[in-house]
This record gives structure tokens, sequence and C-alpha cells, in this order.
């Protein structure tokens, strides 16, 4: 093994692909039945980079060479940049030395296009197939879906990935248009399609006969870019929205747009990463998945972007007074889960705990509820409760005082442009 | 106020409680052995951990308590908190006391402080599932070593036989002095003794050519995933505190 020229290349190539967020290794059940190399189930971050992202797969890409010219994407074909492409047998190494090391939970393999999809796909899909036939290896893989690929290799990639994924990259088709003209959505959409019914299909099968083989066990997942073009937060989550409910996505992510290139479609070289704005979205998805709001809750016409000051679930709550104080030792789990301060684990461990007695503050407290917000929304075994008659503006201005963000130095507002 | 000195053991643990029964004892106040100092006017009994009494005591234990809730009692003693025996007591107390499973009570202080404690465990074996760094020696053997904040060993053997069923693996516990041993089969504790080479790090001789080669790749791999415009250390900090640093081979 030539160590410089292959460490070069890991550089090049890892380098290229740190863009791509996604980074969970969760949701799969694949299993060491084989005596194997490893095994996918919870998810284990193994390392944080100094930016505070989670280091979970060996995120590479097979090749940084690409006929196509997004203009947000660093690989693009106009851009000046050193190209260097791995061998099969090379990724195949690193992945299995890495995992053996305990360094990685598997392979998170993209590319830039070759050639055309078919041929890119089909190299991606190769890589797995080696993994998993000739090296018994039961860790976590996801494979891009090359969109345009074609659905006899998006099904092999099912039966050796863990999870697939097309990304989005914009919001909307405008905002695709303008930057990745070579690109179109439909494209994009069709392998998730197929992926979709593949899936569905084999867990059915699944049901029926044991031995049947597992397809993309963690599902599909994809990404979209913030700040790079003018969608408003409106648009991203009904977006987000549709493909949850019409493609049955495991996650969407959400990338702040690192500024690397200079072009007049984006936004200039020193634009700041819009991390906030980043943050508060994943908050309204983890409130669509998880907490059981509509989209349309949490931004609509009237409110087409997220508060940046506060979270979006105490944004929902100071427009909805009506619906609080709501009684912790009364209300239901569902009613619970909407207040701010209370969490998916301390909503449920109230409605446990309540069985044995009424909870007063402390309890709530110990319990893990952020008092300092969920204050002003409930009532419990206590004579102390809000009792002044507060807008939700009141509310709002009371929390900001006694809580400090730890966004505070990079607070930017977000302009309505239109 | 009566104090139990037992000798840390689970088994030990039981007994003690065993004799809080037997005795009709009130308030009680139960530490380890090495960590006990004189008081005056303080009553104090020795327990003797018996395997017969504490075998008795798991039997009822199990009656008030799903498997799922022995478990996690058995995690939150193995940890070797300081301090935390009399909260490990009261919980037990408070299950035999109840006619019902109290395992979901948070507003009992018992109950809370024993899930605080599981909490803290879990965390710290999820740790060393991600943390736990192996290096190959010439012999293929993958070594690691570690220095948990708590005795967290004994709950990861699940994970890493499964995981690295075809490699032999140790991992060692620097803080403990003890470790777990994978030999392709099953696993066992193991003793290692450090005299000879002073520091588990002079074993750098002993280790595979190709090992430095992929530390240095995944060093620089590390490196490169980083995006500097999104520095945030107070994040990265909080995710991996520095006191794992020195085991973590993109750290050091």
């Amino acid at each position: 093994m030539d160590a410089e020229r292959i460490t070069e290349k890991l550089n090049i190539l890892a380098d290229a692909a740190k863009y791509d967020v996604s980074c969970s290794s969760s949701g799969s059940k694949r299993k060491n039945e084989n005596k194997g190399l490893g095994n996918a189930s919870n998810g284990i971050c193994h390392s944080y980079t100094e930016d505070g992202r989670c280091v979970s797969l060996l995120k590479i890409l097979l090749t940084n060479h690409c006929i196509f010219d997004c203009a947000y994407c660093v690989s693009r074909k106009s851009n000046d940049i050193k190209r260097a492409a791995f061998t099969v047998q090379e990724v195949v190494d690193l992945t299995i030395n890495f995992y053996r090391r305990n360094y990685i939970e598997g392979l998170f393999l993209s590319s830039g296009i070759f050639k055309d999809a078919d041929y890119t796909m089909e190299r991606l899909v190769r890589i797995a197939k080696k993994l998993r036939t000739e090296h018994k290896f039961n860790g976590y893989i996801h494979l891009k879906s090359i969109p345009g690929a074609s659905d006899e290799l998006m099904n092999e990639a099912g039966l050796y990935a863990d999870r697939l994924s097309v990304n989005l990259e914009m919001p909307t088709e405008a905002g695709l248009k303008l930057l990745a003209p070579d690109k179109n959505q439909a494209d994009m959409i069709k392998p998730m399609g197929y992926l979709k019914d593949a899936i569905i299909l084999h867990k059915e099968e699944k049901k029926l006969f044991k031995k049947a083989p597992i397809f993309a066990p963690a599902g599909q997942s994809t990404q979209v870019i913030i700040g790079a073009t003018p969608e408003n937060d409106s648009e991203v989550l009904q977006s987000a929205n549709y493909f949850y409910k019409n493609f049955n996505l495991k996650r969407v992510y959400y990338s702040g747009y690192v500024p690397v290139l200079a072009d007049s479609r984006l936004p200039t070289l020193n634009t700041a990463v819009p991390m906030v704005r980043e943050n508060r979205l994943y908050q309204a998805d983890w409130l669509m998945r998880f907490y059981g709001f509509k989209v349309n809750e949490i931004v609509n016409t009237q409110q087409p972007h997220l508060d940046l000051d506060i979270d979006p679930k105490l944004g929902w709550a100071i427009r909805n007074m009506q619906a609080f104080p709501v009684d912790v030792n009364k209300a239901d789990l569902q009613m619970i889960l909407r207040v701010p301060g209370v969490g998916l684990l301390s909503a449920q461990k109230i409605v446990s705990a309540r069985k044995f007695g009424k909870l007063n503050w402390d309890h709530l407290k110990k319990i893990g509820v952020a008092i300092n917000r969920a204050k002003y929304f409930i009532v419990c075994q206590s004579n102390e409760f809000e009792r002044r008659d507060l807008t939700g503006n009141n509310i709002k201005q009371f929390i900001l005082a006694t809580s400090q963000s730890k966004y505070i130095k990079s607070t930017q507002s977000q302009l309505s442009l239109f | 106020m009566t104090t139990l000195l037992y000798d840390g053991s689970f088994e030990g643990l039981l007994t003690a409680v065993f004799e809080v029964y037997e005795h009709k004892m009130d308030a009680v106040n139960l530490v380890k052995t090495g960590k006990y100092t004189t008081a005056m006017f303080e009553q104090v009994i020795t327990i003797v951990t018996d395997e017969a009494r504490a075998t008795r005591v798991l039997k009822g234990l199990k009656t008030k308590l799903s498997p799922m809730g022995v478990q996690r009692l058995y995690a939150a003693h193995l940890a070797e908190m300081d301090d935390e025996d009399n909260n490990l007591i009261g919980f037990i107390r408070y299950a035999f006391n109840s006619d019902k499973n109290i395992e979901e009570d948070y507003g009992n202080r018992f109950v809370v402080r024993v899930s605080e404690m599981v909490r803290m465990v879990r965390r710290e074996k999820h740790r060393m599932e991600a943390f736990v760094r192996f290096q190959k020696l010439k012999d293929e053997t993958f070594y690691a070593s570690v220095e948990p904040d708590f005795n967290v060993l004994p709950l990861l053997i699940r994970h890493f036989k499964s995981r690295y069923a075809d490699q032999r693996w140790i991992i060692y516990d620097l803080k403990r002095n003890y470790g777990l041993y994978y030999d392709l089969h099953d696993t066992q504790y193991i003793t290692l003794d450090f005299a000879e080479s002073n520091k588990p790090s002079d074993l750098m001789t002993a280790f595979s050519e190709e090992e430095g080669i992929y530390q240095h790749l995944w060093k620089n791999y590390f490196n490169s995933v980083n995006i500097k415009s999104r520095k945030n250390t107070k994040l990265h900090i909080r995710h991996i505190p520095k006191r794992y640093w020195k085991h973590l081979t993109e750290k050091i």
C-alpha cells in the first residue's frame, strides 16, 4: 500500500464529502449472524470534529470527478481543484481497517458523477457487495442513490445497503434550476419512488417469510441546503413534510450553506453559516416527527419564518395561549408534549409518575422539566402558578431575559425579502 | 441510626437488605468497608456477605420489580459511585414496602436518584462503545486501554463480543486494573502486569506494522472532515470531554 498516495486521496475525498451532513448510523437491525465483522443497530457517534458534528461513518466520495456544474458544490466541473478517485479495493480496505479499530460504524459512500448515472451507481453498489459478500461485513452502509440510476441498480443497492439517500439539494425546484442547471428534480424523485415501493414490498415479504432478504432496513433520507437560495422556512418545512409523507423518508437533513465558491447566484464568500436557522429547522422537524405537530402549526403564510430567538415549540405556545395552562396531573400525553420545556422523556415520565401521586414543581424539576420555560404554561399540585394574565409576547420577553442563548454571539436576524 | 458496613459487592448489598428486615432496623447508613471513617456513639454492624441470603432477597426483589428493573438496579450498583449506597438500599426498601411496582414512581426521591444513576452509567457505557480505540498487535489481537468514570466493563461484553466476533481483542480498564479478553469464542476477565514495561504505551514495539499507517490515515480523515467556518469548541468538548482524549487516537 502506498501510504502517501492513499493519505492524499483520503484527504481530498473526505474533504469533498463533508458537506453532506447525514451522519446517522441507526435504524438498521443487521446482526452479526455469520460470525463475521460488525453489526448495525443503535447507532454510535465515535468521535466529534472541532465544529461539534459527529463522526460516525467513514464518509467519502468514490471520486470528485464530476460532469455536473452545480453552483453550490465544491466538486463542480468548473472548479479548479485537485481531483482523485479511489479504487474499489481501497475503499474496502479503509472501511474494514477503520471498523476493526472501532473508529467508525460503517461506510457512507457518495460520488461525483463520472460518465453517467448508471456507471457511477454500479461502482458504488460493487463496493457494498464486496464488503457484504467477500468480507462478511455487517456494519452500516449508507449509499447515495445517483439521480437517474436504473431500477435494477437501485434494487441491488437496497439489498446491500442499510440506508440510501438522494439529496434534493434545494428545497424547491426553482432553486435547483437556478443553481444546478444540469440536474432536475424528477430524476431525483424517481429512485426515491422506486425505493419507497421496494422497501414496503420487502417488509411485507419479511413478515411472511423469515428468510426473505432485508432491503435498506434503515430506509431513505435526503438533504436540503439552507440559505443558498431565498426560500423561507415555510417552503423548506412544507417540502420536508411532503417528502416525509409521500416517500416515507426516515430523515430530512438541513445543511446550512457554507460559502465555498464565488458565484453571483450565491451568497458572498464571507457570509456566516446560518447555524441558528439550521438549528431551528431541526427543532421544527423534531416537532413534526415526534411531538405530533402539523407543519401548518409551526409555519404558515402568516408565520413564514421560524423565530430565531426562541424555539418553535415556545413559538407555537405563545401564539396559542388559549390552549394553556395545562394541568400536568390530568392532561393527556399529546398535550403535555406541547408544553415548552417538556421533552419526550419528561412527558412520558410525568404520565407514568402521576399514577403514584400528584406531582408538584419539585417533582417536575427532578424529572427534568425546564421549569423556567414550562412555568408559564402549566399548573400542578401547588398553590404557586402563574396568576398574571400574561400575553404571549410578555412571556417571550421574560424567558429571553432570564435565559442566555447559546447562540448569543452569532445571533443574526433573518430579513423577509419579499 | 445504625451503620452497616459491607464489602461493596451486589451480594453484599442484598445481604445488608436481609439484615435490615431480619432485625427490623429503621434508619440505617450503608457504607462500603474501605470508605468508612469511625464516628463516636455509633452502632456499627459489619455485614458478612452471604450467598444464600442474597439469593433470597434477589428472589423477593424479582417479584417486586420487572426483570428490566432488577437489571437497572444492578447497573446502578456496578457503577461504584461514592455515597450512593443509601439511595440503593432506600430504593430496595421502597420496592419491598410497596404493594405495586414502583419503578416509574418518579415522584419518589430514591426512584429518581436510581434512574439518574442508571442514566449516568448507561451514558458511560455508550461512551466506551464509541471511544474504545483498538490498536492491532503483532499477534493480530486488537488492544485498547480505557479509563471510564464508572465500572462499566461488564456491561460492554455483549456489545463488543457480537460486533468483533472474528477478531481477538482486549479492552483494559487502567483505572481499575482489569480487562476483558475475547479469544474468538468467549470473553474472560484478565489482569495484565505492566510492571516490566512500566506503561501500556510501551507495548508500542508489539504493534503490527500497518497499525501506524491506519492511525495516521484516521487522524488525517478526522482533520479533513472538520468544517473550519463552523468551529464550535464548546460543543466539541461537551461531546468529547477532555479526560477521554488521551485514549483517542485522533486527539493524541
